[in-house]
Formats: structure tokens, sequence, C-alpha cells
């Protein structure tokens, strides 16, 4: 048999709770993001009887999409591109000036994953006592406590997908039913899922969905350069490690002799929660002992960075897949210099030119300058003018929504006076909450008679919230220029009766010609 | 089981394949693969028992559940058609020339009825209405039998000329080659081009043969007569043509246009949303004009 094993368990990781400024700033995106995420449909918006009272609602039925003063049709959707786009931009500007910022405090998974944690953390302990349950038979007290978990977790899980089927339909009526069981059956199978996937995800997956499932590391990988900050281990301070000193000599000696396992454990298969380790590029391995081991350097090997990373790594490794840079291990480090007297920054947010210039003694540059560089300048200009013209094209979005469609089958119809007709389809919508009538009426050089499809005069009622399609009739009196010429240039006018705006569309009227 | 060599950098086993000195590993797979890679089986084996799935000669495998795509698309038609029936009933019920006071059921009469008009009158009046040469033109205001909604679905309903209906609208213009002389017909020709034109109906030697020979059914006047599907001959629209080799033609052999009795075909519903749809293309008349 061969001793080749089908699967790898995923090896847990307990993460310690730690405080600090990112820590604190990660909480208050959490708590925004969240509560975003959870209270927007339930914000009402008044937009007259006819439409919905919700701020935020897209509403698949009608293909609209209300976004509080802003209504979005279908034929708009340009505008859903538009932020598709700067969300696009938005992304590569963050991942050049700041690397993986969004993978550390606002990708869901991480903010989740982070609640999840807090609630694992107020049911269970800290580290240790996690670490003491996890390894503990399962008695009554550790069901209890798994059990409490779990049932908070699937709450959670519940409430997110619950938030999320109250985006496409009205938030109070859906809730109503959702709770008598009135709901259709899609609200219930989305709730469903995305508790499932929460809950799963959030849970017990956690860093693997990061590692496995996501593409993002990958592609964040390749947009990122020299001064793209990110966070990372100031090894020319910290090493050699102040503890254990002599072990790690011989260990590093022991490395030499036997060089294959070491790189065995650098580039293998990596599977249960330990990502390839990815050296930065002129950083010295600090596993070989390339530095004077007489002088110890500030890292006194405490392992507070590693027992508080929520994905299971050693930020001193280097810059590496896994790192989804949250910044904790800055919060723990700093915690532990300050204990100890030494400056703060041995973990910090650093740009990959920075190792060589403070490696030749050079000072530390402020971070903020490796955000001015013309990539990110490049990408801020593009991320603007997409931004700016969106802007624009809803504020000269007309309120009257007309289009014209003369009907080219046939192009004219002689009547029995020898009159020359064109009929004409016009479009309009109304995207108020009331009717409106609009007065519709044609200019034209030639002498042209307009009349409405069904209608006595030239007004016709769009009802709320609907597109009319209304037939209009042009005629040209028998033998008159316009009857007799190919082509007649003329321009149709709707004027709303209430407001009195206008919009035009110019088309052509259709003779017989001799 | 054979025991392949190790790779020495990675200290996996390696699958025993070799490309050029290029070796395969034999990675583990996640369990999480392995169980949904059973799963599709397990699927798969479930699937072809439930659903139609091995094929036979003549046929396949029908499946436990009795399912076919062809029994779903009769069981959703029955679903529209069930869906429908209400209105449809109102469609037969209401008065023809009361369904624009209803704006729901007219709607619902105009698009279904160009749903019926693509399907089963295009192929002669055009996509458009527009009509053909013998075909007539629905969208202007000339009409052979009559504008009005009810009229309409009468011709609809029982066809012109068509002797599977007795119903049926019919009249026969006699062939004048065989009773007029060939410099008479000649004559006539000019003087029906006349009258289009506003000349007198009962001037001239044309005037004369006009009167004796066509005023019964196209008036004194010219202006035709819808009992007989007449054509009104002081008008600008032309059934097959106003030009003299058409003329003489029409005149010479007459003309039988023809027109399915759609009554015996489509449900009364159709009928009368087709006509509701022709009368609103641009020409319908409210009542018959005197």
């Amino acid at each position: 048999m061969s001793d080749t094993q089908l699967y790898a368990a995923r090896e847990p990781i307990f993460p310690r709770r730690v405080s600090g400024r990112f820590r604190r700033l990660k909480w208050a995106i959490l708590i925004v993001t969240l509560g975003i995420y959870y209270v927007t449909p339930w914000i009402r918006w008044d937009r007259g009887p006819a439409l919905p009272d919700q701020a935020v609602l897209v509403d698949m039925a009608n293909r609209r999409f209300y976004f509080f003063w802003i209504e979005i049709w279908s034929h708009e959707f340009y505008f859903v591109a538009g932020l598709l786009i700067m969300a696009g931009l938005g992304l590569f500007l963050f991942t050049s000036a700041l690397g993986r910022v969004w993978c550390g405090y606002a990708c869901p998974q991480t903010v989740w994953t982070d609640l999840y944690l807090a609630v694992e953390r107020w049911v269970e302990g800290d580290r240790n006592a996690r670490l003491r349950l996890h390894k503990a038979p399962w008695t009554a007290h550790k069901w209890r406590l798994r059990l409490t978990k779990w049932a908070i977790w699937l709450a959670i899980g519940l409430a997110t997908g619950g938030a999320w089927v109250f985006y496409f339909t009205d938030a109070p009526t859906l809730l109503r039913d959702i709770v008598t069981l009135n709901a259709a059956p899609v609200a219930y199978l989305t709730i469903a899922i995305l508790t499932a996937t929460t809950f799963v995800f959030g849970g017990f997956m956690r860093e693997q969905v990061c590692i496995y499932m996501c593409p993002w590391p990958r592609i964040q990988g390749a947009m990122m350069e020299e001064d793209t900050l990110t966070v990372a281990y100031r090894d020319w301070r910290g090493e050699p490690r102040g503890k254990g000193l002599r072990r790690r000599k011989a260990a590093a000696q022991a490395e030499e002799v036997a060089a294959p396992e070491a790189v065995t454990r650098a580039a293998g298969p990596q599977i249960g929660g330990r990502a390839p380790v990815i050296p930065m590029p002129g950083v010295p391995n600090t596993t070989t002992g390339a530095y004077d081991a007489a002088t110890p350097g500030d890292c006194i090997d405490c392992n507070a960075c590693v027992n508080v990373c929520p994905m299971g790594i050693d930020i001193r490794d280097g810059q590496q897949l896994a790192c989804i840079t949250c910044a904790l291990c800055i919060d723990a480090c700093d915690e532990v210099m300050e204990k100890i007297g030494k400056p703060r920054g041995l973990i910090d947010y650093l740009a990959l030119s920075d190792a060589p210039r403070e490696r030749a003694g050079g000072t530390p540059r402020a971070a903020w300058r490796h955000l001015i560089r013309p990539r990110n300048a490049l990408y801020l200009a593009l991320w603007s003018l997409v931004g700016a013209g969106l802007v624009f094209a809803l504020f000269i979005r007309s309120e009257i929504e007309m289009t014209v469609a003369p009907v080219r089958n046939p192009t004219f119809v002689t009547l029995s006076d020898g009159t020359i007709r064109n009929t004409y389809d016009i479009r309009l919508r109304n995207k108020q909450g009331e009717p409106r009538d609009f007065a519709l009426s044609l200019v034209s050089e030639a002498d042209l008679a307009i009349e409405l499809e069904g209608l006595e005069g030239t007004i016709t009622e769009v009802p709320a919230d609907t597109q009319r399609l209304q037939r209009v009739y042009v005629t040209a009196a028998p033998g008159s220029e316009a009857a007799t010429s190919a082509e007649t240039a003329l321009r149709f006018w709707a004027e709303d009766i209430a407001s009195g705006e206008r919009a035009h569309r110019d088309t052509v009227f259709n003779g017989q010609e001799n | 089981m054979s025991q392949n060599k190790k790779d020495d950098v990675t200290g996996v086993e390696t699958t025993g394949h070799e490309w050029d000195g290029i070796e395969e590993l034999n990675n583990p797979l996640p369990r999480w693969w392995l169980w949904t890679f059973y799963a599709t089986i397990a699927w798969g084996v479930v699937y072809t028992i439930l659903f139609p799935a091995w094929p036979l000669v003549n046929s396949a495998t029908a499946g436990v559940l009795n399912w076919s795509t062809r029994g779903q698309v009769a069981e959703r038609i029955a679903a529209v058609d069930e869906a429908r029936a209400g209105i449809e009933a109102r469609l037969v019920e209401t008065d023809l020339a009361a369904i624009p006071e209803d704006e729901e059921l007219h709607s619902y009469a105009v698009n279904a009825g160009a749903a019926v008009f693509r399907t089963h009158c295009s192929q002669c009046h055009g996509s458009g209405a527009q009509g053909a040469k013998g075909y007539p033109n629905l969208l202007d205001d000339a009409w052979l039998w009559g504008g009005a909604r009810d009229e309409i679905a009468y011709t609809v309903r029982h066809g012109i000329r068509n002797e599977d209906d007795p119903d049926a609208r019919y009249s026969q213009m006699p062939a004048f080659g065989d009773i007029l002389a060939d410099e008479e017909i000649a004559t006539l020709v000019d003087h029906v081009q006349g009258m289009a034109q506003g000349g007198d109906p009962a001037a001239g030697p044309g005037g004369e043969l006009y009167q004796a020979n066509c005023a019964a059914c196209h008036g004194e006047t010219g202006a035709g007569m819808r009992e007989v599907g007449a054509p009104n001959l002081t008008d600008a629209i032309w059934l097959y043509g106003g030009d003299t080799e058409t003329l003489t033609e029409t005149i010479t052999n007459a003309r039988f246009g023809v027109m399915p009795a759609w009554g015996l075909r489509l449900d009364e519903a159709d009928v009368r949303a087709v006509a509701t749809y022709v009368h609103q293309l641009g020409g319908g008349e409210e009542t018959a004009p005197e």
C-alpha cells in the first residue's frame, strides 16, 4: 500500500485577543459595514403612492433599482456597469497603494470571521482556554459551550441571510410573510443558503476560504510593487531573536547539513492551513543564521504575532500568500515592544523598497510617502473620471424620457383622398409616483398634421411608474411638398402639462416621391 | 500495488509517469473534493433512474417520475390557457364596439390580435398590414366590405367568396371582355381613370358606358357599394392598380379575390381579437358611413 494520504485535515487556529489601534480600527469598520448591511433595507423613503417607499430596493420583477432619490430602470444599466468599473479601479488603487487592505479590513469573509471569533472568545474564552477545550474530551461542559457558540453563530448566519432578501422586496411585508410562513420559496431558499454559507465559512472554513477558494490573493500579488505598503517584519531589527539563541544556532547548523528537508518545508505541498512561504526578495532567510548571533535583535520570540494571527501564519517568515494584512500582529508586537522598552514598529506597514534602505542604516520613511506615486495617481484619476462621468450622467438625465420609432413597414400609407400618412411609435416613460399628462406636438417646415391613435386631441396620459407606447399619425395633404418628397425633417415635442418641462426628438416624414 | 519512488525535493510519492524527465507528483486530494466526486456519481445514478436517460432502439427509458419535456410544455400551455380563460370569456361576451372602454380588455385584444394576425393574416396582407396587389391594405381608410368592428369581425369569421362557409361575403364582377368590344373597354378605362381624378361619372361616351354597365354595383357617382364589396372608383386607392394595362385586364377578365373563413379555424375570441387589432391600425370606422 502506498503511504500517501488522500486527505489532510485543517489545523485549527485559535487567535488570541489583542488590543491596539488596528484592532480598534477593525472594530469600527466591522460595526459600520455590518450596520450598513443590516439596517439599510429598513430605511424608508417616500416616493408617492404608486412606488415603493424602501430607500434601497432591487425590484427584480419590474426591473427597477431604487437608491434613495435615484431610480434606475433596466435601460440605464450603464450606471451599475459604471459603479462596477469604479469598484474595480478602486480595488486596483487600494491594492497598489496598501496591498491587501480589502482582505484585511473590509472583505465580508474577514468581517464575519472576526464577528464569529468574537463570539467564540466570549463563549469559550481566549486562546489558551479554547486550546484546552479543543483537546478536552466531549463532556457535558464542552457540549454546552459548543452548542451555545453554534447557536449564536447560527443566529448571526440567519440574520445575514435574512437581511439579504430584504433588499429585493418590501422589508416589513417580507418579514411578516417569512414569520407567518407566507413568503415565496425562493426567499426561504436564499436565507437557508446564505445562513449555511455564513455559518460554515465564518465558523469552520475561515482562513481556508482565503487560501483555497478565493482568487484574489493570487490576483493581488500581481498588482503589488516595491512601494506598496504591506504588513512586514523588520528582520534587520529583530534578528537574531533574543530567546533560544543558542538553540537556533545549533538548528541552523543542522539545517545546513539537511538542506533538502528545509526546502521541503518551504515549498512542499501545503495542505491544511499552512500556505507556502514566499520569501521577500532581498530579505535574507532568517532560518539560515545569516545574522551575527552574538548581538541579539529586538525580537524576543514571544510568538505574540503568531498567536493573534487569524490565518495562523508567522509574519516573520516574510510576505506570504496566506497573509491578509489584517495588521493584528502589528498591534500584538507593539504591545510587547512597549513592555520591554523597545521602539514600536518591529512589525509594521512597510514597503519592499524600505528593506534595503533601512538595512543600510537609513531612517524609516513615513508610510504616506509611499502612497504618492504616478501609478496611484493614475488609478485615482481614472476612478474619479468614471465617478464624475456617472454623476454628470445622473444630472443630465432628462426628466422626460421619450423615444420615437418611425414605423417603416410600410413607410407611408395613402388614404382614400390621397393624403399621405406616416406612423410613429412614441414611447414615454413616467418614473414618478403619479400619472403625468404629456402634450405631443410637432414642428416642421412642411405643413404636417398630428393625430394620436385612440385619442381625441394631443394629450396622452402616462400612468405612474410605467412606460406608455402611443401611436402617432402624421399626415400631409394630397400633392403637398411633404407628400411628394422622399424625406421631410420633423421634430416631436413632448410637454409635461403639470411641470411645463419639454423634451424633443428629431425624425423624418416619408412621402411618395414621383 | 507497486511502490513508486518518492520525489527528493518534496518527499511526495510520484505517479510513475514521466515526460522528458518531468515527473508527476501524486499529491493528495482534499476530502471535500473526494466526497463531492462521490456525490456526483450517486447523483448520476439516481438521476438516470428518475428521469428519461438511457437510449433504447426507438425511444429511451422513461424514468420513474415519467417526466418529459413534451409533457412539461403541454402542462405550461394548459396553465397559460387556464390563466387566460377569464379574459377570453370576457372578450367573447363583450360587445365589440364596447371593447375600447375596457382598457385592460382592449390591450389584451390588440396584443392577442397582433399575434393572430402575424400567424394567419400576414402571408397575404403583409406583416405591417400594408397589403399587396389584390390584397387590401388594412392601414388606410378604404374598406371594401366595411370598416366597423362588427363588419371586420364578420369578414374574418366568414371570409370572402369562400365556398366552405355559406355566410361568406360574396359577389362576382362580370368579365366584360365577353360583353363589351375592346374599343368600348378602352373608352371605359379612360373614363374610370378620369373619375379617380375628379371627372364627371356621367360625361361623354365613357359616362354612358359606365352608367349602363358599372353603376349598378359601383354606384352612379362611382363611390362603390359595400353590400357587394364594390370598390370606390373615385378615391386614390387601387386594389389591383390604376394604370391602363391593369384596368383593362380588370374590366376584361374581372377579379375574384378570396379570403378564408377564419371562423372555421380560429375560436371566437381570436376572431374578435384580430378584428379589434385590425380596427385600430389607423383606418377603423366607428360606424359605417351613410
